[in-house]
């Protein structure tokens, strides 16, 4: 794909003698004058943007150092939304830990839940006897997951230049998969569906039908998104060569995800290190030579696609799988609940808890005994990762033989992406600050966790 | 009143790691597995209270030991290599390679390098740097506190991937807690600035030659290091419905 550079630009001097034949006005207030005229060839200008501002995608501080509108220099401050998951994960089971890490990056909580179950289950030495089942499943969700996350970036991205309707369009395909998502999990976020050894439970009936039906939807609205971004000339003016960062610098700084393939290298991690079955999906890895903001939002479009092309793999071989487990079938590891919606919404099960509480002491105390103390997990670490929507997730376990986590890190892809804020800001307009760390696609609660 | 477990005989790792403990010793050296916790008794009780029957019980619990040739897969070409490019830059791969993990057990298992701190830097960049090994992305460090492996407390591990050759593995670097230095490696891997700011700030490990040491995550004037075990979660009694709920860490627990 080639991207041919407008010959105007909305941060920058005209390219050539280009001439738009409108006259040029400047707007100023009087206190910023006094102030930059006090300031000029004395002290420098250091404007905080954030915490709190709307297009820093959640708590996000950045610090300008600005001359005029040019940026000279900018850091990342970030910790405002630090909670201590990784610590509170060292006193809850093995199986309380997906509770933990789901809510860790509120967009894409399912593939922190699937990289910290793919670690538990190495751990315990239990990874071919996942189901076929379970792995679809969280292929699917993971994949449904990806478009939800892409759609919020270029949403949010959108309106954050002003285009309200690219995030009315983004947000309203993005409602059709939170609701597939409410369907299997019972939540929209925090879903603490994907558990060690498989998932909590089996797809609702009718579930092809559903998604089947978001796909119909969502790619109307991706083929809306891409109409209104794509060819707009302002869209282009203000994305086309800003925020570059070469193959040099995304490998100096461990930069992954849509924005290293945004220089032409195939990495991604579902084809590198495949787990959950990725091997045997047929799809492919777009990427782009151009590195610059417009770049990675083409790279995300075309990523949705291939996403919902691997969806409809996963809906045909649910299909093929219809009734086989969800979960290892070894009962010290699996989870003794049957999940079933009561009339309360979902939950437990009446007949199972039934059979549980009335026929057998000894299912009883099993199911007490894993509930409460959890299950074991052999001493040893290991270190996992998945492709997640904004780069490469790491999970780094640590086990001491107990029935809770010794240590688990994660490594958050948006964590590490920020520090190549500085590199694509420096020397660029206030403006394009905006732009880049958009095509950055940071999400704080991933970043502090 | 005396600790029942004190005057009992502490059983050695090699008893309690069982099929798992492989060859302790590598090379001319005697390695030990790395002795992470001890437990005693069950359930989180202690003393007189403990009705539980587990009360002498002693449970040292250690890291897997160190491997012995052949590692398996590609894992002894990388070792050879890596002993070979540090020879050719005057670092003794005996001294700059303390030992090497290979964990867990089976076709998954990963490999570990445990790095004298003194030979970290060195040793990454004949990692990244030479064509057969070419562990070019770095994915960052994450800290460990054992505080029950003495002289070797606070542990750096760094996650490094080989995009070219689609490999991984870890090097891990220990540091006493009284001394907690290690050498930073943003010289090598840029990456590394904010994960390891992580980590001092987590774990208090000092990281010699940082840029700019600082507080990542906490507020700058933050008392302790958060991560480590010695520190508490710092949770606080919850009232519901007139019972109250302890905080998550002085709960009874399964030791």
């Amino acid at each position: 794909m080639s991207t041919s550079a407008p010959p105007y630009h909305a941060t920058r001097p005209p390219v050539g003698d280009f001439d738009p034949g409108i006259p040029g006005f400047e707007a100023s207030g009087g206190d910023w004058d006094e102030i930059a005229r006090e300031a000029v060839g004395e002290e420098r200008i250091v404007v905080n943007m954030g915490p709190q501002h709307p297009s820093t995608h959640g708590v996000l501080r950045l610090m300008l150092e600005i001359d005029g509108e040019t940026v000279s220099e900018a850091r990342c401050g970030i910790g405002y939304l630090h909670t201590g998951i990784e610590k509170n994960m060292e006193f809850r089971t093995w199986t309380q830990g997906t509770t933990f890490c789901t809510r860790m990056d509120y967009l894409a909580p399912l593939f922190q839940e699937t990289a910290y179950c793919l670690g538990v289950e190495k751990l315990l030495g239990v990874v071919d006897d996942v189901p076929e089942r379970a792995s679809v499943i969280r292929v699917l969700m993971m994949e449904l997951n990806r478009v939800a996350s892409h759609l919020v970036c270029l949403g949010t991205g959108g309106n954050e230049m002003g285009a309200t309707t690219v995030m009315t369009i983004a947000f309203t395909a993005r409602e059709e998969i939170l609701r597939v998502f409410e369907a299997v999990t019972g939540l929209r976020m925090n879903h603490a569906y994907i558990r060690p050894g498989g998932v909590a439970t089996d797809v609702p009936e009718g579930l092809e039908d559903q998604v089947r039906h978001a796909l119909v939807e969502v790619r109307k609205y991706l083929g809306q998104l891409g109409d209104l971004m794509l060819a707009n000339p302002i869209f282009k003016a203000r994305l086309v060569g800003v925020g570059e960062l070469s193959l040099a610098g995304c490998m100096a700084l461990g930069i992954t995800g849509p924005v290293l393939r945004s220089t032409g290298l195939p990495y991604d991690v579902r084809k590198a290190f495949p787990y959950s079955g990725y091997e045997t999906y047929d799809f492919d890895v777009p990427t782009d030579t151009a590195a610059d903001c417009y770049s990675r939002v083409v790279l995300r479009l075309e990523e949705c696609y291939q996403s919902l092309k691997i969806v409809e793999q996963c809906l045909t071989r649910l299909a093929d799988t219809a009734g086989a487990p969800v979960m290892v079938a070894d009962r010290k590891i699996a989870w003794p609940a049957q999940l079933a919606v009561g009339a309360d919404g979902q939950g437990n099960s009446l007949d199972h808890i039934r059979q549980i509480m009335g026929t057998s002491m000894e299912a009883l105390i099993h199911h007490f005994k894993l509930v409460t103390e959890g299950f074991r997990v052999p001493v040893g670490q290991t270190w996992q990762t998945v492709e997640h929507p904004r780069g490469e997730l790491g999970v780094h376990l640590v086990s001491d033989g107990g029935t809770k986590p010794y240590r688990a890190h994660f490594r958050d892809p948006s964590f590490n992406n920020l520090q190549a804020v500085s590199v694509m800001c420096e020397g660029g307009q206030v403006a394009d600050v905006v732009v880049a760390v958009a095509s950055l696609d940071p999400v704080l609660g991933g970043v502090d966790r | 009143m005396t600790d029942p477990a004190s005057d009992k005989a502490v059983p050695q790792p090699e008893e309690v790691l069982g099929p798992r403990s492989g060859e302790l010793v590598s090379g001319s050296r005697v390695v030990q597995p790395e002795v992470i916790e001890v437990r005693q008794g069950m359930f989180g009780v202690h003393g007189t209270g403990d009705t539980s029957g587990y009360g002498g019980l002693v449970q040292p619990v250690a890291m897997p030991a160190p491997a012995t040739r052949p590692y398996g897969g590609w894992f002894d070409d990388v070792v050879d290599i890596l002993a070979e490019v540090l020879g050719e830059a005057g670092v003794a791969y005996d001294e700059a390679v303390e030992s090497v993990v290979v964990d867990p057990p089976g076709e998954r298992a990963e490999l570990t390098l445990h790095v004298a701190r003194e030979h970290l830097v060195p040793v990454c960049r004949a990692l990244r740097d030479d064509q057969d090994l070419r562990f070019e992305l770095s994915l960052g460090v994450s800290g460990v506190h054992y505080p029950h492996d003495v002289g070797r407390e606070l542990h750096a591990v760094y996650h490094l991937t080989s995009v070219t050759h689609s490999r991984s593995l870890r090097v891990e670097v220990a540091c006493p807690d009284a001394d907690p230095h290690i050498p930073s490696t943003t010289s090598v891997y840029p990456a590394n600035d904010w994960h390891e700011r992580e980590t001092w700030d987590f774990f208090g490990i000092v990281f010699d030659g940082h840029p700019g040491l600082a507080r990542i995550e906490m507020p700058d004037d933050w008392p302790g290091h958060p991560q480590r075990k010695d520190y508490p979660l710092g949770g606080i009694p919850v009232e519901y419905k007139g019972a109250t709920v302890p905080p998550p860490d002085t709960r009874r627990q399964y030791s």
